[in-house]
């Protein structure tokens, strides 16, 4: 019988903004600990939250783009429970009214549309962050505060790639928005995966397992995998009893999950309304104000780009994905570059030399303005294309100018008709028998007299007007 | 005079009295005090005078324990805060400090205000300064033995379910918890913050005026908080012609009583000799019959509200950041030990209730439906508000208990007693301003009646019970056994 894993994920995003999410703490990643630290942060005797509008403000956008249903009043819970990470003792969160409930957010799954439900989204702080060493820990609370966005679809993701495509969707949303950076390298994306198996054909969901905080698109790939082969396996080796809904971690050295808590240990939050905050009103004009700053997405830019450009889809699925490289491409565009070769080279060239390089598009020394100076040789007929590589990759290198080194490297394609002429009289001239060979039929000579004059102007020579006289002359 | 505050302030304006007389003076008289009755956390050995001109210049002041005092020992009157030195202000400390008041300790309570006897700090019982084996009621106990044993003529309290206006009747003296906000709770060790309410205790009602004048007012710091649009001191008119008060007939009637104590006849028959005198000042009072299954709810609401949101707020007490760290192989085991050590057994008692009470199967039965009834109560209360000006009632239904009386055991439980000595808890659940004044005395311990309006209506309030101070002879009354 055929299984199909049945997969909701809780995405944790840490959002950008000035200041934390009830302190006025400020909310920048740091490596020194303890730095960005106020005392409501620290929950010292008598602090009272106070909620930063920017965020609530970036709540209400990604509830909108999530296509959410968004509460009359703007409210907070407590979440409460003991742990060193939490200094209150609680955390605020969004229980009793979400900011977002029964959304949802189409996303491409390898050329395909899925549309993903979301249960709900909702604003919340982040805890400290803990060092365990063999005989003690260490608290940061650089983290203890800053704001959250905490977002759950359905169950209705059936594998990894689903998964990893609706948080790379996310991400990028994200990004476009400005709500957060969504930086994996400083944990900005935290995930609970709950992987569970369905019988096909059946309408009840399987034993559900809770993978918690696991800290990146990739693991989450990973996790999945690995709880649908070993559900799959206790499955069809009749041991189905041995699933248990529980709470499991993801281990990365060993890229397995390994039970934390079993349900019984289950904690009670016994959540209630935050008193300290009062319930604030959410109007039709605020909603109205933050719909039209939610600036275009990357679906919409998609159809921009294949509507309006004419990029096929796939290129456009590309251009797309990084908010950074897509914001590079339509500064090429608004500079007046060749749409098709700006796609081109900011597929291929750019985002391979980054990708290698493991640099961002936004630090690359060869900005918009540089690049299309680079394509405009090249349309120009000024230079090769395999010249602009090397252009590209000098100028890059070297950091300078594309137009200072294009003369210095003696670049400038060689286009005098009667200079190639009187060149390529020359090879035919001191070259009688291969021009014998080719007369008596042997075609491929002809690109060997290429090859010569390409040899003999290190390659500067226009290849069109190469061909186009050598042709002339060998037929004469 | 109506006011202890300006009339030290005239001696000081006119150079009769120079602050640092009259501070040292009242730090002589607090630790003569401390000895005989402990009302005291910390009595300040170096004090800021201030030069700033202002109504409270120079004025001492004893502000209760769980207030944050920056660089000044701040323990809420436990010991899971016993060495706890505040890095910053409450907002009522620091607008007292910019008005030149000047702080000469910090008042015991019971243990971070969860309790209403003053016999549970962790300094010791505090003693009530007109009989010594008595209690001060509490929480704000301190405060209250230290305005009416005359040392200082204000003290700050917190009040939560009666802990300003009960001690203030056990004493003698002017309690005043003002309408919810009015008094940014920044920097007030929390007990229930949806109940928490900053106020004062002096021994005149302008006094309370003056003060609660001079630390109003919206607080960035604190969301809650709300402009009080008024000048309280400067409404009070000694006028309440035309005013209608009302009370709930229900715990007025002694009949309505199982045995009553003669206590509690002496406190009815008061009452009633003053509800005569208001009449008398040209206001109208009604006895209104509420529905007595929400008056015995009072007790339980509150219990169930105020402990759910204690075991929370006190969550942050885990001797990690602050405190005494706990001993212990393992987080756990640590915060345990902290809490175990720490608190006393009437706080262990309400943190099980208040999590109980939030206990995801038991939180609709109880938690939310004490919710429910309390907007219920307000919705009653507030109906009566459009058709009253306040309500008036005896402050308690007894004299201040002897010490050796006090157990942590209900006895009475669901009684007119009970209901009489928790009512003023719907101060609390409105956000109502409410005030307790004197009103005389029996067996030489004093009573007190309460006058409880509308929100935002303090200036009304206050004038209610300066018109009713000014025609009868408790104001400024100080306790006879403070040596």
């Amino acid at each position: 019988m055929a299984l199909i894993p049945v997969i909701g994920l809780e995405m944790h995003a840490e959002m950008k903004s000035t200041t934390k999410v009830f302190s006025p703490a400020e909310n920048t990643y740091n490596d020194i600990s303890n730095l960005h630290v106020n005392k409501i942060d620290m929950a010292f005797p008598g602090i009272l939250p106070l909620v930063n509008f920017e965020c609530m403000n970036k709540a209400i956008e990604m509830a909108l783009i999530l296509n959410c249903k968004i509460p009359e009043m703007f409210m907070f819970d407590r979440k409460n429970y003991y742990y060193p990470d939490l200094p209150k003792g609680y955390q605020i969160t969004q229980f009793t009214k979400p900011i977002g409930t029964n959304g949802y957010l189409n996303i491409d799954v390898n050329g395909e549309e899925k549309k993903v439900e979301i249960l709900d989204i909702h604003l919340e702080e982040d805890s400290a962050s803990l060092d365990h060493y063999s005989y003690y820990s260490l608290i940061d609370y650089n983290r203890a505060g800053v704001p959250l966005l905490e977002t759950v679809t359905a169950p209705c993701l059936h594998s990894a790639s689903e998964a990893v495509a609706f948080l790379d969707t996310m991400k990028n949303i994200f990004r476009y928005t400005g709500i957060s950076d969504a930086d994996i390298k400083c944990g900005q994306i935290r995930c609970d995966v709950n992987v569970s198996m369905m019988e096909e054909g059946s309408s009840e969901f399987g034993t559900k397992v809770e993978v918690k905080n696991v800290n990146n698109i990739q693991n989450v790939a990973n996790t999945i995998e690995y709880e649908i082969k070993r559900q799959t396996e206790l499955i069809e080796s009749g041991r189905k009893d041995e699933i248990v809904q529980e709470t499991r971690r993801y281990d990365e050295s060993t890229n397995t999950t390994i039970t934390m808590r079993s349900k019984a240990d289950a904690i009670d939050y016994k959540y209630f309304v935050e008193p300290n905050i009062p319930p604030y009103k959410i109007n039709e004009e605020l909603i109205e104000t933050i719909r039209k700053q939610i600036p275009v997405l990357p679906n919409q830019k998609k159809l921009n780009y294949i509507n309006k450009l004419g990029i096929n889809s796939i290129d456009a699925n590309i251009l797309v994905k990084d908010k950074d490289i897509s914001d590079y491409f339509d500064e090429l565009i608004r500079l007046g570059s060749d749409i098709k070769m700006s796609s081109n080279w900011v597929i291929n060239q750019i985002m391979d030399y980054i990708n290698s390089n493991d640099v961002s598009i936004k630090e690359l020394y060869l900005t918009p303005d540089k690049l299309k100076f680079i394509m405009d040789q090249v349309l120009l007929d000024k230079i090769s294309n395999k010249q602009a590589k090397e252009l590209f990759l000098m100028s890059l290198e070297l950091k300078r100018e594309p137009s200072e080194l294009i003369g210095e490297l003696g670049m400038e394609q060689l286009n005098d008709m009667d200079e190639i002429k009187s060149l390529i009289i020359n090879i035919l001239d001191n070259n009688p028998k291969q021009v014998e060979e080719y007369k008596n039929g042997k075609t491929n000579m002809f690109q060997y007299f290429v090859g010569q004059v390409m040899k003999q102007t290190s390659g500067k020579a226009n290849p069109v007007l190469v061909r186009e006289i050598l042709t002339a002359l060998l037929s004469e | 005079m109506d006011s202890v505050i300006l009339d030290l302030r005239e001696k000081l304006k006119k150079g009769e009295l120079k602050p640092e007389t009259l501070i040292n003076h009242t730090l002589e008289n607090s630790k003569v005090v401390q000895d005989n009755l402990n009302p005291f956390v910390t009595i300040c050995d170096q004090v800021n005078l201030y030069e700033e001109e202002s109504v409270l210049s120079g004025i001492p002041y004893v502000a209760k324990d769980n207030l944050s005092t920056k660089d000044i020992l701040s323990t809420g009157s436990s010991n899971t805060l016993k060495d706890y030195v505040p890095f910053f202000d409450a907002t009522v400390i620091d607008r007292l400090n910019k008005k030149g008041a000047v702080l000469v300790g910090k008042s015991a309570m019971d243990e971070l205000g969860l309790g209403g006897t003053g016999t549970t700090c962790h300094t010791g019982v505090t003693k009530n300064p007109w009989d010594k084996t008595r209690i001060t009621g509490g929480s704000s106990s301190g405060s209250a033995c230290l305005v009416a044993s005359g040392v200082v003529p204000f003290a700050l309290g917190s009040d939560t379910g009666d802990s300003i206006r009960k001690p203030a009747a056990f004493c003698g003296i002017v309690g005043y918890k003002p309408t919810y906000g009015a008094i940014s709770r920044f920097g007030l060790f929390p007990f229930a913050s949806s109940l928490d309410t900053v106020g004062v205790l002096t021994r005149t009602v302008k006094d309370a005026a003056i003060v609660v004048d001079n630390v109003l007012g919206i607080d960035e710091n604190d969301m809650t908080s709300i402009n009080l649009d008024a000048n309280l001191s400067s409404s009070l008119k000694n006028d309440i012609k035309g005013k209608k008060l009302f009370y709930i007939k229900n715990m007025v009637d002694i009949n309505n009583y199982d045995n009553p104590s003669e206590d509690l006849k002496n406190i009815l028959s008061k009452f009633n000799k003053t509800i005569e005198l208001v009449r008398s000042l040209g206001a109208e009072v009604e006895e209104i019959s509420f529905d007595q299954n929400l008056l015995n709810a009072i007790l339980p609401i509150y219990q169930c509200i105020s402990c759910a949101e204690a075991t929370s707020n006190d969550s942050n007490l885990t001797g990690i950041i602050f405190g005494p760290r706990g001993e212990g192989d393992n987080y756990i085991d640590m915060i345990k030990d902290h809490r175990t050590k720490g608190f006393c057994s009437l706080i262990k008692r309400r943190f099980i209730i208040g999590s109980y009470v939030l206990q995801k199967e038991n939180q609709e039965k109880y938690f939310l439906n004490a919710k429910r009834v309390r907007r219920l109560l307000v919705e009653k209360i507030n109906e009566l508000f459009e058709m009253y000006d306040a309500l008036i009632m005896p402050a308690t239904g007894s004299i201040a208990p002897k010490i050796d009386s006090i157990n942590e055991v209900i006895n009475d439980a669901g009684s007119m007693q009970e209901v009489l000595e928790n009512y003023m808890a719907i101060g609390n659940f409105g956000g109502y301003p409410s005030i307790t004044i004197p009103n005389g005395f029996i067996n030489s311990m004093p009573i007190g009646i309460n006058i409880t309006g509308k929100v935002m209506d303090d200036a009304n309030v206050l004038n209610i019970a300066y018109t009713l101070e000014s025609n009868m002879s408790y104001r400024g009354q100080i306790a006879k056994e403070v040596k």
